[in-house]
């Protein structure tokens, strides 16, 4: 089963890779893009038997090393 | 004294953390290889600065997870003094050990240069020999230094006296100009509440001597040679584990 894990930075957190590409994106002519930002996507295979165990097992590992809660935040989801 | 330097893989300041332990100050000091879950009967342990694991996920991200990371919470709970420079630090805020975490630099450019840094607290192991508000010049040399954390975390940070070093220009004032990496409230290092685990991005190890520039670190590895030899480290900190 596929979980896919998408980490970004929590709203509060500023994200200096996020404010330049926006910049970058106004200079090339988009200036109807208002904000960007950069977050981590992760895809993993997980061996489980039902998707609620694979959320909860790719939701453990989010907690432990895929994502920093001081300042990121995830979101998951499966198949 | 015995200093242990931990090395991961992706370490690159080890040797110059054991030189200045070894050489400059004359003390014993000892690799300790991340694998191994004895600290030898160290008396302060130093996380060097790197790139440990290749700065896979986050700085720090991986290196958490290393077997010698079990040895070092013991000892630090314990009392023991543990310092923690540049990707050192990013280790302990990844372990937890120190509160916080890093972010890429504000302007987005590795800094590699030579930086002022106010001296905020002189009762930790690392700052014990150094004058209060004292201005140390030392290189930084770092992608994410960047430090953030909660205001709620920053009040406790600041009730317990626990922000340790701050950015300043040379006559020791904290500018937005004197801020390398953008680093909340110009943070450059902190302590534990117990004050005993210090982390900063600056190198001190690095500024050890004059004929590489500067010897204003000096005074920090000295402050836990002082501290050790006047007894004011945790007795449990000194003890084998």
């Amino acid at each position: 089963m596929r979980a896919r894990v998408f980490v970004t930075l929590k709203p509060s957190v500023f994200d200096p890779q996020g404010k330049t590409i926006v910049d970058a994106l106004h200079s090339l002519g988009y200036a109807g893009v208002e904000d960007v930002r950069q977050g981590k996507y992760f895809e993993l295979e997980v061996a489980a038997e039902s998707t609620d165990k694979a959320r909860s097992m790719a939701s453990e590992v989010a907690d432990k090393l895929l994502a920093n809660p001081v300042i990121e935040s995830y979101r998951i989801e499966i198949g | 004294m015995r200093f242990a330097v931990i090395v991961f893989p992706g370490s690159n300041c080890d040797h110059d953390a054991y030189y200045a332990a070894k050489e400059v100050l004359g003390q014993q000091a000892e690799f300790v290889w991340h694998k191994e879950t004895d600290l030898r009967g160290a008396d302060a342990v130093i996380l060097p600065g790197g790139f440990s694991h290749g700065d896979y996920l986050r700085t720090g991200a991986i290196a958490r997870f290393s077997p010698v990371m079990d040895a070092v919470r013991t000892f630090a709970a314990g009392g023991g003094p543990v310092l923690g420079i540049c990707n050192g630090f990013q280790i302990l805020l990844e372990a937890g050990l120190l509160p916080g975490a890093m972010l890429r630099n504000r302007g987005l450019k590795f800094v590699c240069e030579h930086v002022h840094v106010r001296v905020e607290q002189t009762d930790t192991p690392f700052t014990f020999a150094c004058r209060s508000q004292q201005v140390l010049r030392m290189p930084i040399a770092h992608g994410e230094g960047n430090y953030f954390t909660t205001p709620e975390e920053l009040r406790r940070l600041e009730q317990n006296r626990q922000i340790v070093f701050r950015y300043v220009d040379p006559a020791g004032v904290a500018t937005d100009e004197s801020n390398p990496n953008g680093s909340l409230q110009s943070i450059a290092g902190i302590c534990s509440e117990r004050r005993n685990v210090v982390g900063l991005m600056p190198h001190p190890e690095r500024a050890c001597e004059l004929s590489i520039g500067s010897r204003d670190g000096l005074v920090m590895l000295e402050s836990v040679v002082k501290a050790h030899a006047a007894g004011t480290l945790a007795a449990a900190g000194s003890a084998s584990v």
